[in-house]
């Protein structure tokens, strides 16, 4: 994360981003969101206005999208508020990409659970197919990120990648998963452990047993 | 009101009072880095804990924390000792060992509470965070490795300022603080935020390695730069002045001043008069006091001289020139430099009279003519509290940015005569009505039509007067109480041909229309008023003498000496008494106390420090009516308005790089 910083500002970007505005579909969308907040209060909604800005440049450039200045420029204009404003949130939240992404933004969980579950060997997959964190391969195919919890932990390790979440990976089961996006198709989503369907108990219940059939009031046991 | 006891003390606070001014009332004193009385409370350093009952078994920030009836504040538990001790190690987990090499060294806020407050050593053996220089401008220079992300300057340009340039980017410890896109701050109080850094972050760039503050006398001055007399503090070491900063003065500056006043000083060292010079074929050839005495009297003037001041001169100055004059049977003098002839029988008409402070309570605001962020940086802060506070803000002349919610009525200054019935309605319905005008106002003859509208707007009432006129030169509220002015302006002292002018640093006037006199330039500067002189008399800047100034709320206030002039100059009055002597009359003082005392024998109120009294405003004349268009304003640029700023090396990279966008110039270039 240290090394997280916009992508510079140069004459390429501006030429190449200069010129953004919404397209058709997110004009509506932006002018609903921004109409749930208050009068005079329309910066509010720079949050849910910068994921569409990232959403509509990851259409136009297939990737999860990033947040080049001149979009960010535009966006503190659409807001009528100061762009170091907008570049405070941008850089603050992880999920805004400040730099370019690769067609597919392989997003590893680093929190403990998912550490003490294997993700240091799902890292090393990542590392063997010449990703490394916060760069994109020379083919333009990865970009790797090592992220905090994203709230799977019942499903441990898992991977985000783009939109979605892949969980009870192994190393293989990674490969797997990586090799079919890399081919254009689409893998399963969600556990990849057979049998399992989302965050259900992987084994026999353990706790709360008596909640099976019927709602238990566990209050006189405490 | 509520009650509390701190460390077993009684006390009341008023309602409103956070747990931290509680305990300041009580004596008590509480270590804080975010905190600060006239920004917005952040609450992000921790150092201020307390301990508080009724509360949470845990220390309580107390600077966010709001002081309620029968609080038990403890400041001196054992609990409060271990959190501090606990906040200021974390702080100084990354904060770099440098102070051996930090500016800040001395006056640093970090080093004192560490002394005070922190443990013996440290703890810490992993790698300190580091963090990449920011470009803020010339005049910040940045070490952001020592930030400690108190956001004092970010919660400054956003809420002082109103220019948002400051930004906190990135999340905990890498958060950093910078300017969009390193762009350099450019606003013009900009430097204000180096005394916000409570560690070496953000320090002087000019003032760099210069010296260290144990080693400079610290001499009470009021700033010349423009006429809200910020009052200063001049630090100087040997015969040179090194910074300014500002002195706290809730009526006047609060605790800011502008950049133009803190760096201009830089100025003072550089294209100094130090020598007498006589213009002999066309050019300036040294020579001594004696030959330019004797030049003079040579002209055989009599009665036939004339003087005029410049913006920066002290009101003893013109005190001794208009002597002078007197004895010689002279009372062509005037300070209004460019031309301008507005009535001056009446000074209530051209002064601020809602004062600083009181500006801030006004309601409703016609801006007449003026560019107030160039012309007066620290009267825009009162406006923007204003503004914030609600207050309904109009303007009459050429567009500038504003930081403030305002409206632009047009450059036409007709519109006075009638106008739209909304602002019209909204000056009558105000409480606290006030018109400002500006000196392209005055210069436009706006003067009577103003004060036409403040009778109708009736602008002075119980406990308050909302009519204002802005100055821009230092010396202009001293030199009207002195009767430094003519009913016709410059235009008198030009018709009334005299064989010997006495420029009083005064640098911009049009001395060609002063053809067939002897041009004597008293100043220290060598700018324009120099260059035209026949002959210079090297005198004292600002720093250099003591001196009385007045504001253009019409506060008198005093300066003192900082530091001696350069070379042969001399403090201007002993010039003008010693020329009396060359010229064979007497003034009636041989020293600075006699010189003032005669002052305040003839104008009293120069005598009073603080707010002089200039009675009821004039009756507005019948039918006034505005002409003219304010299209452009008398100052074009902010960083060189007088001749120690257009001297000022750092004033000049101010004005090219912030004003001109010309790029930076590396050493190599």
């Amino acid at each position: 994360m240290a090394d997280r910083a916009p992508h510079p500002d140069s004459p390429e970007l501006r030429a190449r981003w200069g010129n953004f505005i919404w397209n058709e579909a997110n004009q509506a969308k932006a002018k609903e969101i921004v109409a749930r907040y208050p009068e005079g209060r329309q910066r509010s909604a720079v949050m849910p206005l910068l994921d569409l800005a990232q959403r509509q440049v990851g259409e136009e450039t297939n990737t999860q999208g990033w947040l080049p200045i001149p979009v960010m420029e535009y966006l503190a204009a659409y807001l009528d508020m100061p762009v170091i404003r907008v570049l405070e949130v941008a850089s603050f939240y992880t999920m805004y990409n400040i730099a370019p992404v690769g067609r597919f933004h392989v997003q590893v969980c680093g929190t403990t659970p998912c550490v003490l579950r294997g993700s240091d060997d799902l890292l090393e997959t990542c590392y063997k197919r010449g990703m490394k964190q916060g760069h994109t391969t020379a083919d333009g195919l990865w970009t790797l990120t090592e992220v905090e919890c994203m709230g799977n932990c019942a499903t441990a390790p898992m991977v985000q990648i783009n939109d979605a979440n892949y969980e009870d990976l192994t190393a293989d089961r990674l490969d797997v998963v990586l090799d079919l996006l890399a081919r254009g198709e689409q893998p399963k989503e969600g556990t990849q452990e057979p049998g399992r369907h989302t965050s259900e108990p992987a084994n026999a219940l353990s706790t709360l047993k008596d909640m099976v059939t019927e709602n238990h009031d566990y209050r006189s046991a405490w | 009101m509520p009650k509390v006891t701190v460390d077993g003390q009684e006390i009341e606070v008023p309602a409103g009072a956070t747990v931290l001014q509680a305990c300041e009332l009580a004596g008590k004193e509480v270590p804080r880095f975010c905190y600060h009385e006239r920004l917005s409370i952040a609450g992000n350093c921790r150092m201020c804990l307390v301990e508080v009952k009724p509360g949470p078994p845990k220390p309580q920030a107390s600077c966010a924390l709001p002081a309620a009836d029968g609080q038990e504040i403890r400041t001196d538990s054992e609990m409060v000792k271990k959190a501090r001790e606990g906040v200021m190690e974390f702080l100084l987990i990354n904060h770099p060992l440098d102070c051996p090499i930090c500016d800040q060294g001395g006056e640093c806020d970090l080093q004192d509470q560490s002394v005070a407050y922190g443990r013996g050593g440290s703890r810490y053996d992993e790698n300190k965070r580091a963090v990449t220089e920011k470009y803020m401008g010339p005049l910040i220079k940045t070490a952001m490795t020592r930030c400690i992300h108190c956001t004092r300057c970010v919660r400054f340009s956003e809420e002082v300022a109103g220019v948002d340039e400051i930004g906190a980017l990135y999340r905990g410890e890498n958060m950093q603080i910078t300017t969009y896109l390193e762009r350099a701050a450019e606003h013009e109080l900009s430097a204000n935020v180096i005394d916000l850094c409570p560690v070496g972050a953000l320090t002087s760039r000019p003032y760099a390695y210069e010296a260290r503050p144990w080693e400079l006398k610290k001499t009470l001055s009021i700033d010349v730069s423009d006429a809200v007399g910020a009052n200063i503090r001049v630090d100087s070491r040997g015969r040179e002045v090194l910074r300014v900063l500002p002195r706290i003065n809730d009526d006047v500056n609060e605790e800011w001043i502008s950049d133009k006043a803190r760096f201009q000083v830089d100025g003072l060292t550089r294209r100094r008069l130090d020598k007498v010079w006589i213009r002999k074929d066309g050019k300036l050839a040294r020579a001594s006091w004696d030959e330019a005495f004797r030049a003079i009297a040579a002209v055989n003037a009599g009665a036939s001289v004339a003087a005029v001041a410049g913006d920066l001169v002290d009101c003893e100055t013109m005190f001794a020139a208009k002597k002078l004059l007197g004895a010689l049977g002279s009372t062509l003098i005037e300070s209004r430099q460019t031309g301008m002839s507005y009535p001056v029988d009446n000074l209530a008409a051209v002064n601020f009279n809602s004062t600083l402070a009181g500006i801030e309570e006004a309601d409703a605001i016609l801006i007449v003519g003026s560019h107030i962020r160039w012309e007066a940086p620290l009267v825009n802060v009162r406006l923007r509290k204003a503004a914030k506070r609600g207050a309904k803000i109009f303007l009459v002349g050429a567009e500038w940015e504003t930081t403030f919610a305002a409206e632009f009525l047009g450059e036409d200054l007709t519109v006075l005569n009638n106008l739209p019935d909304y602002v019209n309605d909204t000056m009558k319905g105000a409480e606290r009505p006030a018109v400002i005008l500006g000196g392209a106002a005055l210069a436009n003859g706006a003067l009577a039509p103003a004060l036409a509208l403040a009778e109708g707007w009736n602008l002075v009432r119980e406990g308050w007067n909302g009519f204002n006129v802005l100055h821009m030169a230092a010396a202009r509220m001293g030199a009207l109480m002195l009767g430094f002015a003519q009913a016709g302006g410059i235009a008198d002292l030009i018709a009334a041909k005299p064989k010997l002018l006495l420029a009083l640093g005064a640098d911009e006037v049009n001395f060609a229309t002063f053809d067939g006199a002897l041009k004597v330039y008293i100043g220290h500067h060598g700018d324009k008023g120099a260059a035209a002189a026949d002959i210079v008399l090297p005198g004292s800047a600002y720093t250099e003498k003591p001196g009385t100034y007045v504001n253009t709320e019409g506060r008198v206030q005093y300066a003192d000496k900082a530091v001696f002039a350069p070379g042969d100059a001399r403090e201007d009055w002993t010039i003008l008494r010693a020329l009396a002597d060359a010229l064979g009359v007497t003034v009636g003082f041989d020293s600075f106390p006699q010189l003032r005392a005669a002052m305040v024998a003839e104008v009293p109120a120069l005598g009073v420090e603080g707010l002089a009294n200039y009675g009821a405003l004039p009756a507005a004349v019948a039918g006034a009516k505005a002409e003219g268009r304010i299209a452009a304003y008398p100052i074009k640029d902010f960083y060189l308005t007088n001749p120690i700023a257009r001297s000022s090396a750092t004033m000049q990279e101010c004005s090219s790089e912030l004003l001109h966008g010309e790029d930076v110039l590396e050493a190599a270039e």
